[in-house]
């Protein structure tokens, strides 16, 4: 068994996008502050150093045109990577994802395809309010011709990255920034993990638990603690949100019989509403029970810690709902988390504890 | 000759820039004419009128060099040597259109001809043609990528941005902006405060340059000195040139009885007529021009008759896996 290695999700992202543009010089990447001293959170240090100007650039603040630039680099034969720190600020740019990236293949006959990666950062915490954490998966999904992808483990987030640069289609990378923080062992190698497949990260036999990014590592802590109640939980962590993996979760369901879903997003026109329809309409007679969803209540995010604790849903809300569905006595679990050492120090709105802000 | 004064422009590409604008104007006049038979059932944004810009600013590229456009593209695909059955049979929805019936009239694209692509949101293809010439730039290529706009597209944001990250890297753009006066019906005072757009590029710092659009030789030779400008490497430049455009903005009848503009202009801008203007100068026979019309009419019949004959696409089509490439 080779040693483990383990690296955080940041770090799991450069290395991706470093051995990416190691092997393929058609790769490059833009995006504001991408050569700048704080790399992106990390995940671009050291790249311009390595890969020189004219495949490493900063950008001026034109997300609509800048993403025009990268399809027209794309259809040239280069595989563009853009960054955006905040998902926020690509809403500029929606014009040219859903407009031209997502439709260009298609809309010309299937003549010019559009290798493009667009990273986009999803803020969470520390006040980052309504316009700098939407978790907007939902809008992208809608659209045909674009892929959507939101990791959560540290190995997924590299293989996963590693793919969407291959892939020929736009794909649009979303980054919780949590996720950045999350550790785990990332395989030192270059290595493609399929888009389009999700992870059964623990498996079970009570209910399915379907989740995305941040929210499927929730899910993962819930579940296990979920154990000592003696539920057994699967975990199904997406991985790929368009195109969504129907056929693992018909067959964790077919197991389970039973189905939430977590979503990091407002319920309102939502992904588990996507899934719970699929299920629903195709497959009603696997379901012992009413299926349940989890995400944030449809109201912008606020900024202040008094208020985001009861706005975003947590371990605790996850435990609580599984109980529901499977009727169990949901009581013990405020004594459960109270004796989880790992909870009791972090405070909701950070990351973990030695995060100390600003942004 | 004074300084500064454009070389006079030779015989023989007095002949092919009107060639090109007889083709265009014909092409268009007969789209206009059948139109009414129902079966080109898409939009069509016809360029009567204003052909003179896409052949004087065409005959000045090289076939490497690449176009892009808006919905207004007949003239520019057909200009750049884009297929005309192809661009037929596109706008009648068959599956020997240029997109394969996907796209219609405002979608062409004729990749041998190097025209790129065209679209209907305004602005929309103006950062991708940018972005032709960065990647051009990061892959050591030579070619100059052009962009039509109209005046209207010079309001978009988009617009602004593409100025400044094509200067910023000295890209090899060349934005070609013709200003036929309307967006729609909406008069440029309703739209724009009185100043120049080519001020708004100087202030990019592009080079910069105007003039009559309706002058096919005019365009070409200042597309040639932009061009000069470009290949060495200075930077992206911005032509404007004047021009009107006859018919409606969409669709092919003459609408000045609505109200939104006089038949006075229509009129004053019709004596002015490009087509007119270069057989005057080009001093072509009778007999020559007789013999061309007369091609390019069997040309043009052919390609009617090429699109009316093949088949629509297949159901197979409407499959979501096509949406992506593998």
């Amino acid at each position: 068994m080779p040693r483990k290695r383990i690296i955080n999700g940041a770090a799991a992202i450069r290395e991706a996008i470093d051995q990416s543009m190691k092997k393929d010089s058609s790769v490059f990447i833009v995006g504001e502050g991408v050569p700048d001293p704080k790399g992106v959170f990390g995940t671009t240090l050291g790249l311009r150093k390595k890969y020189t100007k004219n495949r490493v650039w900063d950008m001026p603040l034109s997300e609509n045109a800048m993403t025009g630039t990268v399809i027209g680099a794309a259809i040239s034969g280069m595989k563009p990577i853009l960054v955006h720190q905040r998902l926020d600020f690509a809403l500029l740019s929606l014009d040219q994802i859903i407009n031209n990236a997502a439709k260009w293949f298609y809309m010309f006959g299937g003549q010019q395809s559009v290798p493009l990666v667009i990273r986009m950062i999803i803020g969470h915490g520390w006040g980052q309010g309504a316009q700098h954490s939407q978790n907007l998966q939902a809008l992208f999904a809608h659209i045909p011709g674009l892929k959507v992808v939101m990791p959560s483990q540290p190995s997924d987030a590299k293989g996963l990255l590693i793919a969407s640069i291959q892939d020929p289609n736009p794909v649009i990378f979303l980054e919780h920034r949590w996720i950045h923080n999350a550790t785990g062992d990332v395989p030192k190698k270059l290595y493609a993990t399929p888009l389009g497949k999700a992870n059964i990260t623990k498996k079970g036999s009570d209910i399915t638990i379907i989740s995305s990014s941040y929210m499927a590592l929730e899910a993962l802590r819930a579940a296990q603690l979920l154990e000592s109640l003696n539920i057994s939980a699967e975990v199904v962590d997406l991985r790929t949100i368009s195109p969504l993996d129907e056929a693992t979760i018909i067959r964790s369901i077919k197991k389970t019989g039973r189905l939430l879903v977590v979503d990091s997003a407002w319920t309102n026109g939502g992904i588990a509403g996507e899934i719970i329809t699929r299920v629903v309409t195709k497959h009603m007679s696997l379901l012992k029970t009413m299926p349940a969803r989890i995400g944030l209540p449809n109201l912008p995010t606020p900024s202040s810690p008094g208020l985001t604790k009861y706005y975003y849903p947590n371990i605790e809300t996850i435990m609580r709902s599984v109980c529901d569905v499977l009727k169990k006595d949901s009581s013990p679990i405020k004594k459960i988390l109270a004796e989880d050492p790992s909870l009791a120090a972090v405070s909701h709105d950070v990351p973990n504890a030695s995060y100390m802000g600003p942004f | 000759m004074k300084k500064n004064m454009p070389k006079p422009v030779e015989g023989r590409h007095i002949q092919r820039i009107y060639k090109t604008l007889l083709r265009i104007r014909m092409v268009e006049e007969r789209i206009a004419e059948i139109y009414p038979e129902q079966q080109m059932r898409c939009p069509v944004h016809l360029s009567i009128g204003q052909e003179g810009i896409a052949a004087g600013v065409c005959e000045a590229l090289e076939m490497k060099d690449t176009v892009m456009s808006g919905h207004r593209a007949h003239a520019h695909y057909l200009a750049k040597g884009g297929d005309l059955k192809k661009m037929i049979a596109e706008i009648y929805g068959r599956e020997t259109g240029c997109c394969l019936g996907r796209g219609g009239s405002m979608h062409l694209i004729d990749l041998q001809a190097n025209f790129r692509g065209s679209t209907p949101i305004v602005g929309g293809t103006i950062p991708i043609a940018v972005g032709l010439a960065w990647a051009a730039k990061m892959k050591n290529e030579k070619q100059v990528s052009v962009i039509f706009l109209g005046e209207g597209t010079t309001e978009e944001g988009v617009f602004h941005e593409s100025l400044n990250f094509a200067e910023l890297h000295k890209l090899r753009v060349l934005f070609i902006c013709e200003d036929n006066l309307y967006s729609v019906y909406t008069p440029l005072d309703e739209r724009q405060p009185e100043r120049s757009r080519t001020g708004i590029a100087k202030a990019n710092g592009l080079y910069v340059d105007s003039g009559d659009g309706n002058k096919a030789l005019e365009v070409y030779a200042k597309t040639q000195k932009a061009l000069d400008y470009i290949r060495s490497d200075k930077g992206p430049a911005f032509l404007e040139f004047s021009t009107y455009r006859w018919r409606e903005h969409c669709g092919p009848n003459y609408d000045n009885a609505i109200g939104y503009r006089t038949e006075e202009e229509f009129e004053m801008w019709k004596k002015k007529d490009p087509l007119v203007q270069l057989e005057k100068i080009g001093k072509f026979t009778e007999q020559y021009k007789t013999s061309l019309r007369s091609k390019l009419d069997t040309e043009i019949s052919e390609a009617f008759e090429f699109a009316k004959q093949s088949s629509y696409p297949k159901k197979s089509d409407i499959n979501p896996n096509l949406a992506y490439a593998s």
